[in-house]
């Protein structure tokens, strides 16, 4: 058994716990997969995650999920074979192998498969010291319980509170023919508070929520979650005042922070190595181009420490790193996973992600955000003679192939004569991906990120994400409103 | 073994201090291949199978309760977490009208043809499947240009269900579907749209070509699009938008919604919530149905209820817990995978089907959108405001004047329920919920 690095705590529970060591993987991959396909690789996974959710005062349930599984994948060409098994025995492996062969073995090079070497992530942007499914469950009753009692002390207004603590700890390790052979441990904690709030008979909602890759301790601290469910109740109470939306098409500044999902829809799925390679997105072959503004720089950054887009190691052992996508406004990358890489005759990128063990590995981001810019974000306001300015967004969709975009905003005004007025309800932000970021106008100096709370969905798949912009000034871009 | 198992973790629980508790076993296979020109892209065979467990532990007033599922189906696994669920329960707080349902179970349940008595389809099949869809698409029309690939997937899933109160079930379910999603191109800009068949059986399925070439006529439908400029107007949702505004209804109707006051229609039942025109039916025993199911997933029955007759809200959908909420009985409604709590989810449901076919909608509107494509999540349901992306085509006079994207469609689904003025008669089942097109009498379309 080759020595374990030290932080090859996930490569010690799959070989103590299952008996998976450097012969077993030997020999899926050598035996089983050898000499029939371009690249195999193996992942194991062995998650553990817990919530516990309170309505009505009360924490109501707790639960707990164990998922433990091997996905074995061969590749030839541009053709992937595919099984997984949830038995994490020897026998279950090679018999996935096998399958994964077959489906894949059409042809197929002669690669040596090489010897299997562990190697620690070079990355460590996570090191907690107790992961957030060890915490006991009566401590995150107990921050519930806080929660509760503070949120319906702060306004009478509030009607109903729910908030929910969801852990989870992730080990996965990844073995391929080219002797990658990395392992990882992820923690992730989310924390959501939302409040159903009433007056005068009228009912609106407002949710928070915040998480990372952290120590759940940093979490139970009241300067981190009263922040948190101040912020719920505000958005509530905002809505309670929201006056129906204007429609039509009007310049918007778009605040810091989460309403950096626009990048991530408009341009960053765009940019997703899988779409590019079969020319099917709106930014195919488009490469050193002027895609957006001068000024607008965008990057995809999975090396951000604590993030919930953060990795040390992508799900197909490649380490991430920090890519630049548009700089200056010229289109400079794509995002890749190995199997686009290659095809392309591109490098990796560390963006080959897949939601579980059960699920083959695709191009995606990870922390996605725009570089601040130099203007102060109050001359950007200003500079609307009337408009939107949209604050926040509940989540939004894309169409890759003909790049039209949409968001729903949960927080949004009007601008009028360069002021921030009265708060507007069910707003839609509609557009163009390769158009819109050529009608960013004004650049902040306030780049934000979001409160670590993004889960982006493609092909089926949920993976965590984060995003993050500084105000921007957008001009002409379309709102769905319900005024006329 | 499968029964044994839930046996093995409600005893073990039980042992442990459970007062009662039930279980769900999830077993499935699955093959999925895609295509993408003639070349096979991938083939994925997948096996899985999940335990999940309920717990309920007693408590000062009423019960405590956990949930715990997991993929390591060893009995060592098994009892470790029999043993954890009892304890995580025990941190929970006490619950009035927690507990299993009282009501009979489902104990001779009807057979209801979900699962398909054919051989499941080879891979080398399903390929065949997915190249035919592919084929007919590409050669539909020279302009069909790339494609982001087709789709032939075979599932076949066994659930067993079992509780302390000493009812025991399984049952059998196939699905089978086939998809396509070319991209047709035309003057340097670029539109894909899908179609898909989905059924239990697989003589059910359309014919593969016949989804390659109905996905390519969709793509094709959109090339030259234009945007309109802001305006009132009346509106038609096709099937496949019309299901997208029912299932946002849908989540309106849930009794968890209407207990925790986050639904429009919370305080609507017996009342009148749309047109005349609208009858909303949630059927559980559709023999074949995607949604069909003999016991719910806290083994209750499943049965017919009709949800609106003529515009009255005549029911909620609703599992044990969230009827006792309410004081109202279960409809049969508790979904559950192996790893969640219960829920509730519609099983088919779907909105009656009129008398006049899309043609006739159209042409008795005279001037209006028909909406064909329908994007984003925009709807609040505590309000029922909605403001979507949107894409379709303009109609004046009764006439297509050709297509149109970039634009949003925008209402209160209240006041839309009340302006239905007329629903087609082109029910499609393409999944558990399904609708005819409906016409609105009017809407906000956002646009230039």
């Amino acid at each position: 058994m080759t020595d374990l690095p030290d932080n090859g705590r996930a490569a010690a529970l799959f070989r103590d716990r299952f008996g998976i060591d450097d012969r077993a993987l030997d020999a899926a991959l050598g035996t089983t997969l050898e000499r029939k396909v371009d690249h195999a690789d193996l992942f194991f996974e062995y998650t553990t995650q817990d919530s516990v959710a309170l309505e009505e005062g009360i924490v109501k349930n707790g639960d707990r999920h164990l998922t433990q599984g091997v996905g074995v994948r061969a590749q030839t060409g541009e053709r992937q074979g595919y099984a997984h098994a949830d038995d994490l025995d020897v026998a279950s492996i090679q018999l996935a192998a096998t399958t994964a062969r077959a489906i894949a073995s059409a042809g197929g090079g002669e690669t040596a498969v090489a010897t299997q070497r562990a190697v620690a992530p070079s990355l460590d942007l996570y090191p907690v010291t107790l992961a957030p499914t060890d915490v006991p469950v009566e401590e995150k009753i107990a921050l519930l319980d806080a929660i509760d009692v503070y949120a319906r002390a702060q306004d009478p207004r509030v009607r109903q509170v729910m908030a929910s603590v969801v852990c989870q700890n992730r080990h996965v390790m990844i073995a391929a023919s080219d002797g990658t052979w990395v392992s990882d441990v992820q923690p992730l904690v989310r924390l959501n508070v939302s409040v159903i709030v009433e007056e005068n008979g009228r009912r609106e909602t407002g949710y928070q929520g915040m998480g990372g890759r952290q120590e759940l301790a940093e979490f139970l601290l009241d300067g981190t979650w009263k922040p948190l469910v101040d912020e719920a109740i505000r958005l509530g109470i905002v809505n309670l005042g929201a006056v129906a939306c204007p429609a039509g098409t009007m310049d918007i500044v778009l605040g810091p922070g989460w309403p950096g999902v626009l990048l991530h829809e408009a341009v960053g799925h765009g940019l997703e190595g899988d779409f590019n390679r079969k020319k099917t997105s709106a930014f195919s072959d488009r490469i050193g181009e002027r895609v957006a503004a001068p000024g607008v720089t965008v990057v995809d950054d999975g090396t951000l420490a604590g993030r919930r887009g953060s990795l040390n190691v992508d799900d197909e052992g490649t380490a991430t790193q920090r890519n630049v996508l548009i700089e200056d406004g010229i289109l400079r990358g794509y995002l890749h996973d190995r199997l686009n890489a290659r095809l392309m005759g591109h490098a990796p990128t560390g963006n080959g992600r897949r939601e579980s063990y059960a699920h083959l590995p695709m191009p995606r981001m990870t922390n996605t955000f725009m570089l601040a810019g130099q203007e102060d974000p109050g001359d950007v306001l200003r500079s609307v003679q009337n408009g939107l300015y949209a604050v926040s967004f509940g989540g939004g969709q894309v169409d890759i192939t003909n790049g039209k975009f949409v968001f729903q905003c949960t927080e949004a005004y009007r601008i009028e004569d360069g002021k921030v007025t009265a708060p507007v309800k069910g707003a839609t932000l509609i557009g163009n991906g390769p158009d819109v970021l050529t009608r960013v106008s004004r650049i902040g100096n306030d780049l934000e990120l979001d409160w670590g709370v993004g889960t982006c969905g493609k092909d089926g798949q949920g993976v965590p994400v984060g995003v993050g912009q500084p105000t921007l000034r957008v001009d002409q871009i379309t709102v769905g409103g319900t005024e006329g | 073994m499968s029964l044994e198992l839930i046996e093995r973790a409600l005893n073990r629980a039980r042992n442990a201090g459970a007062h009662s508790g039930d279980a769900v076993l999830v077993e499935d296979a699955s093959t999925e291949v895609r295509v993408r020109g003639t070349e096979v892209e991938h083939v994925k065979q997948s096996r899985e199978r999940r335990l999940g467990l309920r717990i309920f532990v007693e408590g000062d007033g009423g019960l405590r309760q956990a949930i715990t599922s997991t993929s390591d189906l060893s009995d060592d696994a098994v009892d470790r977490m029999a043993d954890e669920t009892v304890a995580l329960a025990r941190a929970t707080a006490a619950d009035a009208v927690a507990g299993l349902p009282n009501a009979p179970f489902a104990t001779d349940p009807p057979d209801l043809a979900l699962a398909d008595t054919a051989e499941s389809p080879s891979v080398d099949t399903l390929v065949g499947d997915a190249q035919a869809a592919e084929a007919a698409a590409e050669a539909y029309d020279e302009r069909i240009v790339n494609s982001e690939g087709s789709s032939a997937d075979t599932g076949n899933t066994r659930v067993h269900y079992g509780n302390t109160a000493g009812f025991q079930g399984s049952y059998a379910r196939t699905v089978h579907s086939i998809s396509a999603q070319p991209i047709a191109g035309a003057d340097g800009a670029m539109q894909t749209d899908y179609w898909f068949t989905v059924a239990r059986h697989r003589k059910a399925l359309e014919d593969p070509a016949a989804v390659g070439r109905h996905a390519a006529e969709r793509a094709l439908a959109q090339l030259g699009s234009r945007r309109l400029t802001t305006r009132e107007t009346p509106v038609i949702f096709d099937p496949m938008t019309a299901r997208s505004m029912l299932s946002s209804l849908a989540g309106c109707l849930s009794g968890y919604s209407v207990y925790r006051a986050s639904s429009f229609l919370g305080d609507r039942l017996g009342e009148r919530i749309g047109s005349s025109a609208l009858t909303v039916i949630d059927d559980g025993r559709v023999p074949g149905g995607l949604g069909s199911k003999p016991f719910d997933g806290e083994g209750l029955p499943t049965r017919r209820t009709t949800v609106v007759a003529d515009g009255m809200l005549k029911s909620f959908l609703l599992d044990h817990y969230s009827g006792q909420k309410l004081g109202l009985a279960s409809t049969g409604n508790a979904s559950r995978s192996a790893g969640s709590a219960p829920g509730v989810a519609p099983t088919n449901l779907w909105i009656e089907p009129g008398t006049q076919s899309l043609d006739q909608l159209v042409q008795s509107m005279g001037t209006g959108l028909l909406v064909t494509k329908l994007f984003g999540h925009g709807f609040n349901p505590v309000t029922g405001d909605f403001s979507r992306g949107a894409a379709g085509v303009w109609i004046e006079n009764g006439e297509a004047t050709g297509p149109v994207e970039e634009i949003t469609v925008a209402g209160n689904l209240g006041e839309m329920l009340q302006n239905i003025d007329a629903v087609g008669s082109d029910l499609v089942w393409m999944g558990a919920v399904a609708a005819p097109s409906l016409r609105v009498s009017q809407l906000t379309v956002a646009g230039e």
